[in-house]
């Protein structure tokens, strides 16, 4: 029962500023409310086990990208100012079609019969992580550090300030 | 060792694309290219020479190139000794040359182009003498043409320059005429154009009597036309327009030569005419020229053209030599004229380059001002005399000895030219080199040079160097047809069915004898001036002004052959004035009313059609444009749409 | 009653609409970007999810969601760095100004 009450919380905590995020007008606020959600996300983690995902979950997301889409924010002023219009003409549109794919999605989750199998996680969860990220998904691992590389240093060059 | 025999010709050829290219970026503004390559020529050339001397084969390379109906031409280079010592002379004579003219170019607007056009001569000239048949030959032969007209004209802002690279291409051309119709007989009687098949066909029999002797004597034209023979040689004093190593290599060592080398080559057309009437004209030819161009140079005042006619003399009497079945002996005159008078030339450039004209009578006393260049004029100036031991000594002897056996007129002709060939050189000798100086201070610089200096002085290392070569070339290049040395060179060329002729100490002591009544007499009328020219040019009332005229060989040309073409000239103008441009106006004028017809066709209905289709795909256009709005929110909307989509067909089926 | 596997999937699916709607109704590029970053956190559950209730003994949904957070926080840089640079050249971040695409 107290699982049930924590999911539901936990799942109040991540959709509620997920909503403000893509309404408020007011960007900054917007931004400011996607740390709650990705909390709640990380809460989620915890929730089913994965104790190592939910710790990165608030390095990088809560912690990294939220930064910098406030810096992002400050440093294109004109463009996110209160008085600036913030929905584009499509939006009834948007409306409708995110409500139709999100129906549809739901109808076909749940109406899918899931094969659940009782079993139990590794008790040290980072632990089988690290062994499996250096194992079975090491070239996983080897790529996904060299694209971290390659957009570090495109990030740099797209970024820079030309002479 | 054979296939190293394509590379010499193709040295200077390359050399000659990359001047052309990249000119001044090459080191030396491309002079040490082709310098480079001339001396790996030379290398090449006289490791070949060697190889043949020592006793190796003909090199003969050859492919069928085409097949005429039933007659395959197969073309090909060869070396025979002949050829081997031709390239010998033009390799080592052009190598020399070459780096004379980095110093005498020195400064020239267009430095490279010359060096450019030198190497180009120098494949034409190398390829000329590799020829195993007819159409190479010629190939060459216009190829070098070309080259003498290009340089004789290099100073073409002077009028004079351009004219005498004009009359030497227009001159040289009329020979070449006679020679292209010799080849086309000898192509259609004999189906081939191989040196060797038609030699061999000659020996036969298939080709003889009158038809051979026409044939040879219409090559001979040719030959008298590159070799500046009677009556085509007024070409080849004018062409001293062009720089003096132009004057050296192509007009005195190499390319005039080339008419020599083309009687030497087919001898044996020549020999094997009935009664060796062939052989006979080429050597009343090559003695009548001697003979005149000897004395035209006895009063020439300008140092070149005094060579050019001496030139023009040593060329009658290499032809003389074939002409009296001296087959070695003309061929090896060639070899060390080409040696001495490239010396000559060289000598006469450097002087010129020095003092600034061409005029003896306005020098004097140069031999202490360029001791160098004094003494290998001097060394030359014998060699070409013929006095003992220097090189021109052997070779003349020779010569006089083949007419003394079998032409006494031609003999006399010979001992004759070979005096006033004596008296000339001293001449000028004793004009440039002697005496007191009679250019003033100031005086100094070239076209090509021009560097005001205090008065005349040694030219540079660069060009002194050469000359030294030369010159010890030109002392000791006669011994190898020494006959108390067993006359080597006799060994190595010779020509088949020619007896050779035994040493005769008379002729060879009248030629001494008379050489240096040559110079004596030079030294009594300029040195010592016992007495004056002007007398004996009186003295010798009316032959002294038929000489100064030249023989008047020009006013006739003018008057026999420009007059009427200019006069037929006129006539056809007026003709094709009214005649030709009338016919062709008409069919203009008829061509532009189909013009205007078809323009209305064009405009109409061409058009029409095109500016259809043009409007019909803008309204296609302009509609479908709106589909294309340019805005990633739109496409972002339909890819949602499109994943609708396909959630509902999923779901569907 | 317990917390199944559909209760995520839902939670997931809300969140992944959310994002889309983000993404279809705003003109302002860092908050499309924002609704980027939800739609990844709404895969990020489900992967996790499926992990916890389809595979409990392997750990490969963990796997892929650290990818996948990688592969996020590369996005963000180089799509943050596309803003600066296309608000430096064209003076605006309103995606419905930026119609350089069309015609």
């Amino acid at each position: 029962m107290g699982e049930l009450a924590a999911f539901i919380i936990l799942a109040i905590v991540t959709l509620l500023p997920a909503v403000v995020v893509v309404t408020n007008r007011n960007l900054v606020r917007a931004a400011m409310s996607l740390i709650p959600s990705f909390l709640g996300v990380t809460g989620l983690f915890v929730l089913l086990g994965a104790e190592f995902v939910a710790g990165i979950q608030i390095l990088i997301y809560a912690g990294a990208i939220a930064v910098l889409i406030l810096f992002v924010i400050m440093l294109t002023e004109g463009g996110t100012g209160l008085a600036v219009r913030q929905v584009n003409e499509q939006r009834q549109w948007g409306a409708l079609t995110a409500g139709i794919l999100t129906a549809g999605l739901v109808v076909i989750l749940l109406g899918t019969p899931w094969q659940i199998t009782a079993g139990t996680l590794p008790r040290s969860n980072v632990e089988a992580v690290g062994i499996a990220l250096l194992t079975d998904f090491v070239l996983a691992f080897e790529i996904s550090s060299l694209v971290l590389l390659v957009s570090l240093v495109g990030a740099l060059v797209i970024a820079r300030r030309e002479q | 060792m054979a296939p190293i025999t394509w590379l010499i010709p193709l040295l200077p050829f390359l050399a000659f694309w990359l001047i052309l290219f990249f000119g001044r970026r090459l080191p030396g503004q491309g002079a040490y290219v082709a310098v480079g390559a001339m001396v790996a020529a030379a290398v090449l050339s006289i490791g070949l020479f060697f190889r043949l001397a020592g006793g190796a084969e003909t090199v003969h390379l050859s492919v069928d190139w085409l097949v005429l109906g039933d007659r395959p031409i197969s073309l090909g280079l060869q070396v025979d000794p002949l050829t081997a010592v031709m390239l010998l002379v033009v390799t080592v004579v052009g190598s020399m040359i070459f780096i004379y003219s980095i110093g005498y170019m020195h400064g020239d607007p267009r430095y490279p182009r010359f060096f450019a056009y030198l190497s180009l001569f120098a494949a034409s000239m190398l390829f000329l003498v590799l020829a195993d048949n007819f159409l190479f030959l010629y190939m060459g032969w216009e190829l070098v043409g070309l080259c003498s007209y290009l340089l004789i004209g290099f100073w073409f802002e002077r009028p004079a320059a351009a004219r005498a690279s004009l009359k030497a291409f227009i001159t040289t051309r009329i020979g070449d005429v006679f020679m292209f119709i010799g080849i086309l007989l000898v192509f259609v009687t004999l189906g081939t154009l191989g040196f060797r098949e038609t030699f061999e066909a000659v020996e036969n029999g298939r080709l003889s009597g009158g038809l051979l002797t026409l044939t040879a004597l219409l090559l001979f034209g040719g030959a008298v036309g590159k070799s500046a023979q009677f009556p085509l040689h007024v070409w080849l004093p004018d062409a001293m327009e062009g720089p003096t190593p132009v004057s050296a290599l192509i007009h005195a060592a190499t390319m005039v030569a080339a008419g020599v080398y083309l009687v030497a080559r087919l001898f044996l057309l020549f020999f094997a005419s009935p009664g060796h009437e062939a052989l006979t004209v080429v050597a009343w030819v090559g003695g009548i020229t001697a003979l005149m161009a000897a004395t035209i140079a006895v009063v020439q005042d300008d140092i070149k053209r005094v060579l050019a006619y001496s030139t023009i003399s040593q060329l009658g009497y290499m032809m003389l030599g074939l002409g009296v079945l001296g087959y070695t002996a003309g061929v090896f005159h060639l070899m060390t004229h080409a040696f001495f008078k490239a010396l000559l030339f060289l000598a006469a450039g450097s002087v010129i380059h020095a003092i600034g004209t061409n005029d003896i009578k306005a020098m004097g006393g140069l031999a202490r001002v360029m001791p160098s260049t004094y003494w290998t004029f001097l060394i030359g100036t014998l060699a070409l005399s013929g006095v003992f031991p220097f090189a021109g000594f052997w070779s003349k002897d020779e010569i006089l000895l083949a007419a003394f056996h079998r032409n006494l007129p031609l003999f006399i002709i010979g001992i004759l030219t070979a005096f006033l060939t004596a008296f000339y050189m001293m001449r000028v000798a004793f004009y440039t080199f002697t005496g007191a100086p009679r250019w003033g201070t100031g005086t100094g610089g070239h076209g090509a040079g021009s560097h005001a200096g205090s008065g005349p002085h040694e030219s540079p290392r660069v060009m002194t160097v050469p000359l030294w070569v030369l010159a010890v070339f030109s002392v000791f290049i006669g011994f190898v047809g020494a006959p108390f040395l067993g006359n080597p060179f006799h060994q190595f060329v010779h020509a088949e069915g020619v007896e050779a002729l035994p040493p005769n100490l008379l002729v060879a002591g009248l030629s001494t004898v008379v050489a240096l009544a040559g110079i004596g007499a030079a030294a009594a009328l300029y040195r010592w001036r016992w007495v004056s020219p002007a007398t004996v040019r009186r003295a010798f009332q009316p032959f002294s002004t038929l000489a100064e005229r030249k023989y008047y060989v020009d006013e006739l040309y003018a008057w026999a052959v420009v007059r009427p073409t200019i006069w037929a000239t006129r006539v056809l103008r007026v003709f094709d004035l009214y005649v030709i441009d009338g016919l062709v106006n008409l069919l203009g004028a008829a061509i532009v009313g189909l013009a205007r017809l078809y323009r209305v066709f064009d405009l109409y209905v061409v058009d029409g059609v095109v500016n259809l289709t043009g409007w019909i795909t803008t309204k296609l256009g302009s509609v479908l444009r709106y589909v294309q709005t340019g805005r990633a929110e739109n496409y972002l909307l339909v890819i949602a749409a499109g994943v609708i989509a396909i959630l509902i067909g999923g779901l569907l089926l | 009653m317990q917390v199944g596997l559909n209760h995520y999937l839902v939670v997931s699916a809300l969140l992944f609409g959310l994002g889309l709607f983000g993404i279809l109704s705003r003109r302002n590029a860092v908050a499309i970007l924002m609704g980027i970053e939800l739609m990844l956190n709404a895969t990020n559950i489900n992967v996790v999810a499926f992990n916890r209730y389809v595979a409990p003994a392997a750990v490969s949904g963990h796997v892929f969601a650290l990818v996948i957070i990688t592969l996020a926080a590369c996005e963000a840089a180089v799509g943050l760095a596309l803003v600066m640079a296309v608000y430096r050249n064209l003076e605006t971040i309103h995606v419905d100004e930026i119609n350089l695409m069309k015609w």
